[in-house]
């Protein structure tokens, strides 16, 4: 699979000259599969970008939404694609205990906040609740797990024919309440089992330990436990993400090193600039 | 020689976060599966059941249920079925009994058992926790 970041920034979009090489976009990421199946990981501002590639040919788009948080759904009513009346759209994402997908989207994508309605969009629109069983999509088998993050949150685990895996965490706080971390075994830990052994883990890290002490509870990982969490899962390659819109270039390249210094992960850990392709 | 622990699957985030809740709590706290298997419990329950978690590991409801004795107020036993976590398991409502527990075959806790099912946000049962509470 080709694996794009077209947003790498947490919380609220950041564009400037000293966010410009990791990039202003909220959280989006496009996955293309050897037979052209092409999935969308959150629709952040970044999702814009993406919509502006996608070739006329292909018929079906499938958006996985890890949460409704602002940052990972701004852009959606920006992703030219939905306008086009030839594709199919797949929207996946988690419902509430007391409102389905569609109706807590609609709370964006209507007016006031939007000028156009979700029933308007031109796309044959699918929605589709998660977590839910593993399902195929085209080459690729999907699932989905509830991790830890305030309101209903999932994780993806995208895994191709040849059996490698993508771990999709862009906001988890596996480390809530812990004395240390990691201290449980992966079975106890929140998101492990979807992350275990994956190729690449893309994942929260968007604070450092200082910061972290003065956001516990926010539903993030500073980049230190989550170079921790990507050790207990075994992961082969970490790529840290929701970068906070605070932080420039300089400080992300900085709090890497060091987090790396402290570490000692056994795993490359890549911090992918806006636009960065990985072949998987 | 020691026994093997039992194969521990990956448990929901809210049983995680469940667990991650007892573990800072003073009173005794125990946590179940939707099977009775009791996959949690903390340090004050250790007193309860005379056992230390990192020990034992999950056990069934088999084993770990006959780790104490439930009677009623007038020290009649309550038959297993009828204890309040299985109570809450079965019927999947909360339930609230006050009882008293032989605790390592020497003790009797007067206490209030209150077994909370837990229910995920898509209406699936993943379990029950209990609290203990000595009157």
């Amino acid at each position: 699979m080709q694996v794009t970041l077209w947003g790498t920034r947490g919380s609220i979009a950041a564009p400037g000259p000293e966010t410009a090489r990791y990039g202003g976009n909220t959280s989006c990421v496009g996955v293309v599969g050897p037979e052209g199946t092409m999935l969308v990981l959150d629709a952040g501002t970044g999702i814009r970008r993406l919509g502006a590639n996608v070739p006329e040919s292909v018929s079906r788009i499938d958006i996985f939404l890890t949460h409704l948080h602002m940052d990972h759904i701004q852009g959606l009513g920006f992703f030219a694609p939905l306008y086009r009346e030839d594709l199919d759209v797949h929207v996946w994402g988690p419902g509430s205990a007391t409102m389905r997908l569609a109706a807590r989207l609609r709370r964006y994508l209507s007016p006031p906040l939007f000028p156009v309605s979700l029933s308007e969009l031109p796309c044959r629109l699918t929605f589709h609740e998660v977590p839910a069983s593993e399902c195929d999509i085209g080459e690729f088998r999907v699932r989905s797990a509830l991790v830890c993050h305030p309101g209903p949150t999932v994780g993806y685990r995208i895994t191709q024919p040849d059996g490698a895996a993508l771990a999709y965490l862009p906001d988890h706080e596996p480390a809530l309440a812990a004395l240390r971390f990691p201290s449980l075994p992966r079975a106890w830990t929140s998101g492990a089992d979807l992350a275990a052994d994956a190729d690449l883990l893309i994942h929260d890290g968007q604070y450092s330990a200082d910061e972290y002490a003065c956001h516990c509870g926010w539903g993030h990982s500073s980049l230190d436990q989550a170079l921790a969490f990507g050790g207990l899962a075994g992961v082969k390659r970490f790529v840290p993400f929701h970068h906070d819109p605070a932080h420039t270039d300089a400080d992300i390249d900085r709090m890497t090193a060091e987090a790396i210094e402290a570490g000692r992960p056994e795993f490359p850990v890549t911090p992918w600039t806006e636009g960065t392709t990985l072949q998987l | 020689m020691t026994p093997p622990k039992r194969a521990i699957s990956p448990k929901p985030v809210q049983v995680m976060l469940a667990r991650q809740l007892a573990s800072s709590m003073a009173m005794p706290i125990l946590i179940v599966d939707p099977e009775g298997t009791l996959i949690f419990f903390n340090e004050p329950a250790e007193l309860i059941l005379d056992q230390r978690f990192e020990e034992t590991g999950e056990m069934g409801a088999d084993e770990w249920s006959v780790l104490f004795a439930v009677s009623d107020e007038e020290r009649q036993p309550i038959a297993m079925a009828e204890r309040p976590t299985m109570l809450a398991i079965s019927e999947r409502k909360p339930i609230s009994r006050t009882v008293w527990m032989l605790c390592r075959e020497r003790e009797w806790l007067h206490v209030i058992i209150t077994a909370i099912p837990l229910i995920g946000e898509q209406r699936e049962f993943l379990g029950v926790q209990m609290f203990f509470w000595e009157i």
